[in-house]
Order: structure tokens, then sequence, then C-alpha cells
């Protein structure tokens, strides 16, 4: 089918030749992407970081990374013309604005550290029977660990069943069926996988046994 | 749409998109963006298999390889994802706000007609004006690059005439949800 059609196109190209890419051969070529520069600390293209929340730490970058687009986005003349048709007052509103921007998120992102540093993780060994048990995994979401992956993750390792579910709290944890509570410990402390960034000291282990009452039959 | 959107609570599910259907957003894609086959070829090859991510309130995100590429709101137009846009920015007619606006756009907003009109904003002039429900680039006075994806809601003429009002629906932009989840 191809090239019939590119038969096709040959013959009829001549007399518009001109009128299309020149260039070009029958097989057009698709076009290059745009190379777009991405801003190390914001994510953002570095024009735009004025309006992000980390302004300081990304002209740090650029002007390491990036000198010439630093002198370039920042001289003395940059920021006249960048005015544009905004009025000085505007400009001077923006720029506090962005100020108490960086200055909420700063402190945000120290909260965010700190809960992150008093997060625990709980990993509990249930016991189902007299020989089966069920392990869950309580807290990883909060060192940003992705639940479902984690939860294959050890169903794959432990060739075991692992979901995650909403403990009667209503929060997610994962459950692991089998006894594995010392190995998902060891896990976290060898930081295997996806299982990064928790401290040994913010990981606890709980042993819940059937309750007496209960497992005298 | 992605101000507020975590993938692990509004993502209902991902599935393979069969290849009938891909061919027919192929095609309406062709249709809707200023986009050449074989740019398009290039970004998504027919062999790649198009994922569907369907998301909460109707709105789907079709990624290849992990990496999200255009997205659908119901069956209304595709969108490209800003990154894409980025990188292929002629694929969408152009409107600009000034620079009073971006702020507001880097929120959230919706654009006012006269953020559009006023003398740091573009819109085409009246032989290329925009009809109502078209997706545009959304630029800013002053930068180069897109900040946003929006859609028309009025008329670009008509935008001129009331200038009043939402003239552009913003659906997403620099720093939402969709930005800053680069994979899926
Ligand atoms: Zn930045």
């Amino acid at each position: 089918m191809g090239k019939k059609q590119k038969e096709k196109k040959e013959e009829a190209s001549p007399p518009e030749a001109t009128a299309v890419e020149p260039s070009e051969g029958p097989v057009p070529e698709p076009r290059q992407p745009k190379t777009v520069l991405y801003c190390a600390v914001c994510s953002f293209p570095p024009e735009y970081c004025e309006f992000g929340s980390r302004f300081t730490k990304c002209k740090e970058w650029l002007n390491d990374a990036h000198p010439d687009l630093f002198s370039q986005y920042y001289s003395e003349d940059a920021l006249q013309s960048k005015l544009g048709t905004m009025t000085l007052a505007a400009q001077q509103k923006l720029e506090k604005d962005t100020a108490k921007k960086e200055a909420k998120a700063d402190a945000k992102a120290d909260a965010a550290l700190k809960k992150k540093m008093s997060s625990q993780v709980t990993i509990k060994r249930i016991e189902r029977n007299k020989r089966k048990h069920v392990t869950t995994v309580h807290g990883l979401e909060a060192f940003s660990i992705d639940l479902k992956k984690a939860a294959k993750q050890f169903a794959s390792k432990f060739a075991t069943g692992a979901s995650v579910s909403k403990n009667p709290q209503g929060l997610d944890e994962i459950v692991v069926q089998g006894d594995v509570a010392y190995e998902i410990v060891e896990m976290l402390e060898e930081e295997v996988g996806l299982l990064k960034g928790v401290p040994a000291d913010n990981i606890e282990v709980i042993e819940e046994k059937k309750k007496k009452a209960a497992a005298a039959e | 749409m992605f101000k507020k959107f975590q993938p692990s609570s509004d993502i209902s599910g991902q599935t393979q998109v069969k290849s009938s259907v891909s061919r027919s957003i192929r095609s309406a894609i062709l249709s809707q963006w200023k986009i050449e086959p074989e740019t398009l070829e290039s970004v998504w090859p027919k062999k790649e298999g198009l994922v569907h991510v369907k998301c909460r309130e109707h709105i789907s995100i079709y990624t290849v390889s992990g990496i999200p590429l255009f997205f659908q709101h119901f069956d209304g137009p595709f969108y490209p994802t800003l990154r894409f846009l980025h990188k292929y920015p002629y694929i969408l007619p152009a409107v600009k706000v000034d620079r009073g606006a971006i702020r507001f756009l880097l929120a959230g907003a919706h654009m006012m007609c006269p953020g559009l009109t006023s003398a740091g904003g573009y819109l085409p002039p009246a032989d290329q004006a925009l009809a109502a429900e078209t997706p545009v680039a959304l630029l800013a006075e002053g930068k180069e690059h897109a900040v946003g994806v929006g859609i028309t809601k009025m008329g670009s003429e008509e935008m001129r005439k009331i200038n009043k009002g939402v003239g552009v629906e913003t659906v997403t932009y620099l720093g939402d949800d969709l930005w800053e989840h680069e994979k899926l």
C-alpha cells in the first residue's frame, strides 16, 4: 500500500513541488520537537520561576547551571523590559506576593519534613489462628512510598498475597499474608526496591496475639 | 481540571486501548490539531500501545510508555499535555494573556476577556477568528513558552466586543497536578 501511494505522490508532485516543502523527499520527516529547558528546582521553564514558590533557589540554580540565561532573565535591562504593560505598582505587588509565597512554601516544607521524621511505620504481626499469620504495614505513605506498588513488591518477594486495604480507623495499610514482619523490617532497613527513606528509628513492630478469651477453645 | 488531582484516589483504572479505538483517536487528533501525521507518529508510534488512564469526573488521560500525552473530558476535544505543547507549540492556535493575569492563571483561574484584549494580551486577527469551544495554547506576555492549555468559551471576536467574563477556560497549567506527574 505504501508503495502505491509513494508512486502516486511522486507523479503528482512536480507541478506543485515548490508549494510543498521542496527539500522533503517522498516520505515526510517528522518535525523535530523544540527542546525546552526546565528549572531543576521548580520544574517550570526558567522564565516562569518568578511566579513559583522557590524563586530564590531557582535563581541560584540558573546562575550556576546556565549563567548566560541568568543574565538574560535577570539583568537590569531584562527586569525593566519584563514589566511589559504591567504597572510598577502591580510588579511590586507581584514581588511581594512571590516573597510571601516563598516564605510560606519554606515553612510548609519544614513542617512536612518534621512530620515525616516523626511519622511511624507500624508493622503488625497478627495471629489469625494457631498457624496462620498476616502482617500489616501502616504508614509507608508518609515517606512517599506508593502503597500499591509496595504491596506488589511484597507479594513477589514473599510469593504470597498482598493488598492495600483500609484498617478499622479508615487508613490505608498493606496486608501481607504470612508472618513476614521481620523480613519487612530488614527490607526497609536495607531500602530494597521502592522501600526507601524510612529511618530505622521510625519503624516499630507490634505483635497482636489472639485474645486469651477467644483463644481458649 | 487538574488543580486537585491525586493518582492514588483520582485514577480508577488503566487499560490498554484497542487498536480500532486507537485509530479513531489518532484521526480525531489529526483533524483537531495542526500536527503532521508523521510528527504525531514520532511521538506516539502506531506500534506503541496507548494506555487509557480513567480518572474521576469523566477525565481520560492517554499515556504512551507511562508519559501522559493528551487528555479528554467526556467525549470533548483532545488537549495536549503542556509538556507536549512545549515541544510542538504550533499544534494549537494561540491566545496570550497579559502579565498581570499570569499569577491568576498559575493559581488555576479561568482567563477573563480583559486579560486577553489588553495591550499585553493577544487574540488572533478577525480573519483567523477562533470559534467558541476551541482548544488553545495559553501564552503569556513577555514569555516564550505556553503557560497553559485552555478552551475558548466564546468566539475571539465576541471576546473583543463583550470584553467581560470568562473568555478562555483553563484546562491545564504550569504546576498543576497533571504537570507534577510526568509519569502515570
Ligand atoms: Zn524555577
